[in-house]
């Protein structure tokens, strides 16, 4: 493969259509009576020319814009299939119970194929990639000939590339003073106008012709931020729950932040207060009107083990709303749910008889004592504490979590008639006396609740990247959208003055600028060749 | 000139094609990474147990440790619970420390759970799970070996038999 020197000395790479220096058509399969193809200057597309190693046939493959296309549509309609039934992270049950017990066979089915968590699966981040690789290889593989030919272009022109243009036109008799006026209309016209032999190129707006590459570019830079999500760091996304008068680190901030809540708060709208509001607070109940939790951030001073108690530094008190986080350090923390969990409880030793009470006790969740001294005599042990309360498989007392959900005790409560103690098993709604009747009962009398504040600690640095190339995109198409590269070309051929002009689009603005370009001098304006093609196609 | 055509597209398609796989890649193995991995080095950690002493990984350097994590409410910790009793004491003398963490419970709770099942090791409580988030601990049981050098060789998650905690002592003797 060599490549091809045109008439005019200049050389063109292989597979050139039209000289990249005078434009004079090279590819003799070019049909010789119509408008010329000027998409890429005619330039050699390299895709299409060379083809020979496995690299070239991948190359080729992804630099086919019909291929690009057909990704995008696969990609749409698979996109379209994860919106049928909702993904599994909106969903609160195991996926494979959920689906079926939804959705019958199809959402089986549904969750069998995957689709369940389909913009996670690898062959749509296979498909996303593929759509990346394509527009890289497209847009290098079309923006570097023509930005050659572009660069590569001289004043004086081919016979054929001008009388092929779509704007042409031939004059015979001028005025000696025409050309200049011309050249100076050009100029108020703000063309760039190059002068050499006698002939004229004006040409503006070629940066227009970049603009969808800008825009590949920043779909690039999009594409590439949403791979940065799966850098560490780079996003974080986690649930948090600390309960009131606790201080927990902050997840993901290698334990150098630690978040304590001081209180969560619910607030509701009040019929009477908020007398706008009373007949939809009617109608619909308890409308909640603030979810907030009073934090302190600390910040972890000089070096501590895991599971030492760290020393900290207050940086800040906030109020954490809904959509009102507390941000530090890139981080953003989040109200996004709350629950409430039993903090204690209280008992009263009490005669089952007489119904005398010999003083209360409050059983801490987070820290029981072994013993409780009520005084005169009378003291109570926990000989066994079960926070979350069962039988287990063989009938034996347990717990089933840590959390005290349905806290159990065996006590043993001492009295002056009984110093050893009568045993009384004690769970909610439930008391078992192992040896037979006991004088004594602990008679249940109160608890008592803490919150727990639900947050969402978020982190995203990945976003400005995303922003970036959000808006190179928009620059791009800008660019492309709102100029056009235009070019004229008045030139001395055979003793006339031809003029040809083209550009990337609206066709319309061009001729009325050649109109006022034109103006005052004897040359005429030129045919546009596609409409009297068609006139002449249509018989008219 | 085609040589360099051939290198240049080579690099590129393999630029892109390394993202492509990182990608892959990285979304595949980010529910499934183990934060202390065999191999990597056990991050110290502080913790006292419930007699009030305290322990420190470190200075069990040139020791075998067998880290475990447990809570009362997992059955299968409950009985894995008297194998590793039985084991501490065989090899106590023999360079294999046995560092026991409990995952947040009240010092009662736990104490009396050891006094049920007659443990007479000493029993660290995790007050903030900081120990079970440094070392990325899910399920429970959950068991760790590190040698004298402070390297982890193996990590197990689910009941042990006597037999297995055994060869496992054996394993990071000194």
């Amino acid at each position: 493969m060599k490549d091809v020197k045109c008439e005019c000395g200049h050389v063109n790479p292989h597979g050139t259509v039209l000289c990249e220096a005078c434009g004079k058509v090279l590819d003799e399969r070019e049909n010789k009576d119509q408008l010329l193809d000027m998409r890429y200057e005619g330039s050699a597309r390299r895709s299409q020319t060379y083809n020979k190693t496995i690299v070239d046939k991948i190359w080729n493959f992804f630099s086919s814009v019909k291929v690009g296309v057909w990704l995008i549509i696969i990609t749409l309609l698979a996109s379209i299939l994860g919106t049928i039934l909702p993904q599994k992270m909106y969903i609160n049950l195991p996926p494979d119970v959920y689906y079926e017990q939804e959705y019958g066979w199809f959402g089986k089915l549904y969750y069998q194929l995957g689709l369940h968590d389909l913009y996670g699966s690898w062959w749509y981040l296979l498909l996303i990639s593929m759509i990346g690789i394509s527009l890289v290889i497209c847009s290098l593989d079309r923006v570097v000939p023509l930005y050659k030919a572009l660069k590569a272009q001289r004043v004086t022109r081919n016979e054929g590339f001008l009388k092929r243009q779509r704007l042409f036109g031939t004059n015979h008799v001028i005025d000696d003073q025409d050309f200049d006026i011309v050249k100076k209309h050009l100029k108020e016209k703000h063309y760039h106008v190059r002068e050499e032999n006698g002939d004229l190129l004006a040409e503006k707006g070629r940066f227009s012709r970049w603009g969808p590459y800008v825009n590949h570019v920043g779909l690039i830079i999009f594409l590439f931020g949403g791979m940065l999500r799966f850098f560490p760091g780079m996003y974080v996304n986690e649930n948090l729950w600390v309960k009131e008068g606790e201080t927990t680190a902050v997840p993901e901030t290698g334990e150098t932040f630690y978040l304590q809540n001081n209180q969560f708060i619910l607030q509701h709208y009040d019929k009477n207060k908020d007398k706008a509001f009373e007949k939809a607070i009617e109608q619909a109940g308890e409308v909640v009107k603030n979810y907030q939790s009073n934090v302190v951030l600390y910040k972890r001073v000089g070096e501590s083990l895991p599971g030492e108690k760290p020393k900290l530094e207050k940086v800040t008190d906030y109020k954490v709303r809904v959509n009102h986080p507390l941000t530090f350090d890139g981080y953003s923390v989040f109200q996004s749910s709350f629950r409430s969990e039993l903090k204690a409880m209280t008992f009263m030793l009490t005669n089952k008889n007489t119904n005398q009470t010999f003083g209360e006790m409050k059983i801490n969740f987070e820290d029981p004592k072994e013993k409780y001294d009520l005084g005169n005599g009378y003291s109570v042990k926990i000989l066994n504490y079960f926070p979350d309360f069962e039988f287990d498989k063989n009938g034996d007392p347990s717990t089933k979590s840590r959390v005290p959900n349905n806290p159990a005790f065996i006590f043993q409560m001492i009295s002056p008639e009984n110093p050893d103690g009568e045993k009384s098993f004690v769970a909610i709604k439930q008391t078992i006396e192992p040896f037979g009747d006991n004088t004594y009962k602990m008679a249940f009398k109160g608890i008592e609740t803490k919150n727990v504040s639900g947050f969402i600690v978020r982190k995203d640095s990945t976003l400005w990247v995303i922003i970036l190339g959000g808006i190179l995109f928009m620059i791009g198409v800008i660019q492309g959208a709102y100029w056009n590269h235009r070019r004229i070309w008045v030139q001395n051929k055979n003793g006339q003055i031809w003029i040809a002009a083209h550009t990337n689009k609206n066709w319309y603005g061009l001729k009325r600028e050649i109109e006022k370009v034109i103006e005052d001098t004897k040359l005429n304006m030129p045919d546009d060749q596609l409409q009297s093609e068609q006139a002449d196609k249509g018989g008219v | 000139m085609k040589k360099r055509r051939l290198v240049i597209r080579t690099i590129i398609l393999l630029v892109l094609g390394a993202a492509v796989v990182y990608t892959l890649y990285a979304n595949f193995t980010k529910d499934k990474k183990q934060k202390v991995a065999v191999g990597d080095s056990a991050p110290d950690f502080a913790l006292v147990d419930i007699e009030g002493n305290k322990h420190r990984l470190s200075d069990y350097r040139g020791q075998g440790v067998f880290l475990n994590f447990w809570g009362t409410w997992c059955p299968p910790c409950k009985k894995e619970m008297p194998y590793i009793n039985n084991q501490y004491h065989q090899f106590k003398d023999r360079g294999v420390q046995l560092m026991s963490v409990d995952i947040q419970e009240s010092p009662l709770a736990v104490q009396q759970f050891a006094d049920r099942l007659k443990l007479d090791f000493p029993i660290m409580i995790d007050p903030e799970k900081e120990v079970m988030n440094t070392y990325g601990v899910d399920l429970l049981p959950a068991t760790f070996l590190i040698d004298k050098d402070g390297k982890v060789v193996k990590y197990h998650t689910g009941e042990l038999t006597e037999n297995m905690i055994k060869e496992f002592m054996e394993k990071i003797k000194p």
